[in-house]
């Protein structure tokens, strides 16, 4: 019954994928040769997929491979299965987490955690912006300062920071409008 | 009932407008969740996110549930979760099946590429924000550079860092150095 077993994998993979997205990665490689549902090929054509839509990227790739392999009914069942380990791990510990919210223990350990959060979110942009913003590759080869920086996405940033920082009017516009609007702008001016 | 639907509508919306994957929904979460329903505060987002990192699975379907609970139960928190995947399910089962080179598509490309740059952009407002709510004092400031610097220059799991500043919290409160 390839369902189950299609469950069953991502189930697996959602257990033990610590950190997010992108760990979700080598759990694919060695299902792709395990099974041999899908090739390594096929997988790199995913996960261009998976960046190029919304939605998480982690569940995105479960989406399509469960797709591949058995249709519709493989996109659901993949999709669930990578899910269900985490919302049942989640359940548990916002069950406890509420219990103890006003434990001492507890908050002096979220003291902790938050600035460490904000640590691994700005350290995680920084790689956004590498790929976002430098061609570090390009700047290997030849060697000259710059071709690191590409000045169009320089200039989008620096607009976009203004808008979403400094413009009264459009400052509290919904991210979304300056998504979308980012996006047509790469397309005209094709990023 | 009706919480539920909410809940659900609510975290479609997040899973639809998040591009980019990962962190690239925590400027949505701030608006959607904290601003418009008052669901949670920033501060409990990153309690969550810092949960998210020790456990395994998607950190968007990590803090759908836990809000999710947090609004309505048990019930609750798995309805959010499926909202957060519903729109995957539906664009990339349509993309799968009928627009296979999508991604090659030279459009998509730019527009992506100029997506990248804005959730850069987005990312660096939401870091400032978070940052004047759990930097206020020299250890927080410690925690944050030492988390920071290391995570860019080190390959180690976040798991570590989470851990060692959970211990760093509950000794620099026992010690007295909080608030200072």
């Amino acid at each position: 019954m390839i369902l189950l077993r299609l469950f069953w994998e991502f189930f697996k993979t959602g257990l033990f994928a610590v950190g997010g997205g992108m760990a979700t990665l080598p759990f694919l490689y060695s299902m792709a040769e395990a099974t041999g549902w899908f090739t390594a090929a096929q997988l790199a054509d995913m996960i261009a997929v998976s960046e190029s839509t919304p939605g998480p990227i982690g569940v995105n790739m479960a989406t399509y491979v469960g797709f591949t392999v058995a249709g519709i009914p493989g996109a659901i069942i993949a999709t669930l299965g990578l899910i269900a380990p985490e919302v049942i791990i989640i359940l548990i510990i916002a069950r406890v987490l509420q219990k103890f919210r006003q434990n001492k223990l507890v908050d002096a350990a979220f003291y902790g955690l938050r600035p460490c959060s904000v640590g691994l979110i700005a350290a995680a942009g920084l790689l956004v912006v590498k790929v976002a913003m430098l061609h570090v590759d390009l700047y290997f080869q030849t060697g000259r300062l710059a071709e690191l920086v590409d000045w169009k996405a320089i200039l989008l940033a620096a607009v976009l920071i203004v808008l979403t920082r400094w413009v009264k009017k459009t400052k509290k516009l919904h991210p979304i409008f300056f998504i979308l609007g980012s996006a047509l702008v790469g397309v005209v001016l094709s990023f | 009932m009706k919480k539920l639907w909410r809940l659900f509508l609510a975290f479609a919306k997040v899973g639809v407008m998040t591009f980019g994957g990962g962190y690239a929904m925590i400027p949505i979460l701030e608006r959607e969740i904290v601003d418009r329903h008052g669901w949670a505060s920033s501060e409990e987002l990153m309690d969550y996110y810092a949960v998210g990192q020790c456990t395994p699975g998607v950190i968007a379907v990590n803090t759908a549930t836990f809000i999710g609970y947090k609004v309505a139960g048990l019930l609750g928190g798995v309805v959010a979760t499926l909202g957060v995947v519903f729109p995957s399910l539906c664009i990339i089962t349509l993309i799968a099946g009928v627009l296979t080179h999508f991604a090659d598509i030279p459009q998509v490309k730019s527009a992506f590429a100029a997506i990248r740059v804005c959730v850069c952009v987005l990312i660096f407002n939401a870091v400032l924000k978070l940052w004047k709510g759990a930097v206020k004092d020299k250890g927080a400031l410690a925690l944050f550079l030492l988390v920071f610097i290391l995570s860019i220059f080190l390959d180690i799991s976040p798991v570590f860092y989470v851990l060692v500043c959970a211990a760093a919290g509950i000794l620099f409160t026992r010690w007295g150095v909080r608030g200072k």
